[in-house]
């Protein structure tokens, strides 16, 4: 379960960076499809968690689309069965569960939650 | 960057911040485009002043080996004040953060009156910038750096601000 403290630290993140109300981060909000995330976003978004929490992280880490460029990974715009592992390998703090049931790449971005990033934060603290 | 709208740049701290200078000129058509009553600087040059500055400062850190691209205008907030002609902008860009996929700068502009010597802060601009050729798309571009042209780094040399090699 999130502290309290370190949701309200993400909240102010992605306010600031996302230029959205306080009100419409939720833990379950898509940063892409709820909050209007482009990519140029989650590096803003990196960079700020860097600073709010004085921690260390790679891009690749929190949010990383290499995987989805990487053609062992995905054929035909589904994500093959080796894609689901090194993504759940590579994303331990995101749910994939729904995910999982369809694949589609060009959803991908829903699984970065608000409660995703939270969650990413805690496991580097 | 295909055209240079900073006259100078006054002062470059590597990798920290760098001043630069744009002076307003009743000459230029674009100072009487938005209110034809009240020449003045549109606010939106004035981010792109701060952009090319920050862009300089971001370009310089990482040797203009990188095609530095403004990707996002993160805020900008300016004061109730008129830069008209015959006024000059100050912008100082300061570096916040750099990385192989991009940067992000903090920027003051201060509007300067020769008149009465006097500097009043006048606006404060964040901005994102882009490192494209390390997109997370994947997406090629060419080659040759068309972002810091020759005409681009004429203005390092005329400023006297060496450049990395």
């Amino acid at each position: 379960m999130p502290s309290e403290e370190n949701y309200e630290k993400v909240q102010e993140v992605l306010e600031d960076a996302l230029g959205v109300d306080a009100d419409e981060v939720t833990p379950e909000a898509t940063l892409v499809g709820d909050l209007g995330a482009e990519s140029i976003d989650f590096l803003d978004i990196v960079f700020r968690l860097e600073k709010a929490f004085e921690i260390k992280i790679d891009q690749s880490e929190l949010f990383p689309e290499n995987v989805l460029n990487d053609p062992q990974y995905v054929q035909d715009g589904k994500v093959t069965d080796n894609g689901m592992e090194e993504l759940r390998k590579r994303l331990p703090h995101v749910d994939l569960e729904t995910f999982d049931k369809e694949r589609d790449v060009d959803s991908f971005s829903n699984v970065f939650t608000v409660d995703a990033v939270v969650k990413f934060v805690e496991s580097k603290l | 960057m295909r055209w240079i709208w900073l006259d100078r740049i006054l002062t470059l701290d590597p990798g920290k911040s760098l001043v630069a200078l744009k002076n307003i000129s009743a000459a230029e058509d674009v100072i009487h485009d938005a209110v034809p009553a009240v020449p003045h600087m549109p606010h939106t040059l004035i981010i792109e002043g701060m952009a090319q500055a920050a862009g300089i400062l971001v370009g310089h850190t990482g040797h203009f080996r990188e095609k530095v691209i403004l990707a996002k205008i993160t805020r900008a907030q300016f004061e109730p004040l008129v830069p008209g002609p015959g006024t000059a902008l100050r912008h100082t860009a300061t570096l916040d953060r750099f990385d192989p996929s991009g940067a992000a700068t903090t920027g003051t502009v201060d509007l300067l009156d020769p008149a009465t010597g006097s500097a009043q802060p006048f606006a404060r601009i964040q901005l994102m910038f882009s490192h494209i050729d390390q997109n997370r798309a994947g997406l090629e571009f060419p080659d040759h750096n068309f972002v810091f042209t020759d005409q681009f780094m004429g203005l390092l040399e005329r400023s006297g601000i060496p450049t990395p090699n």
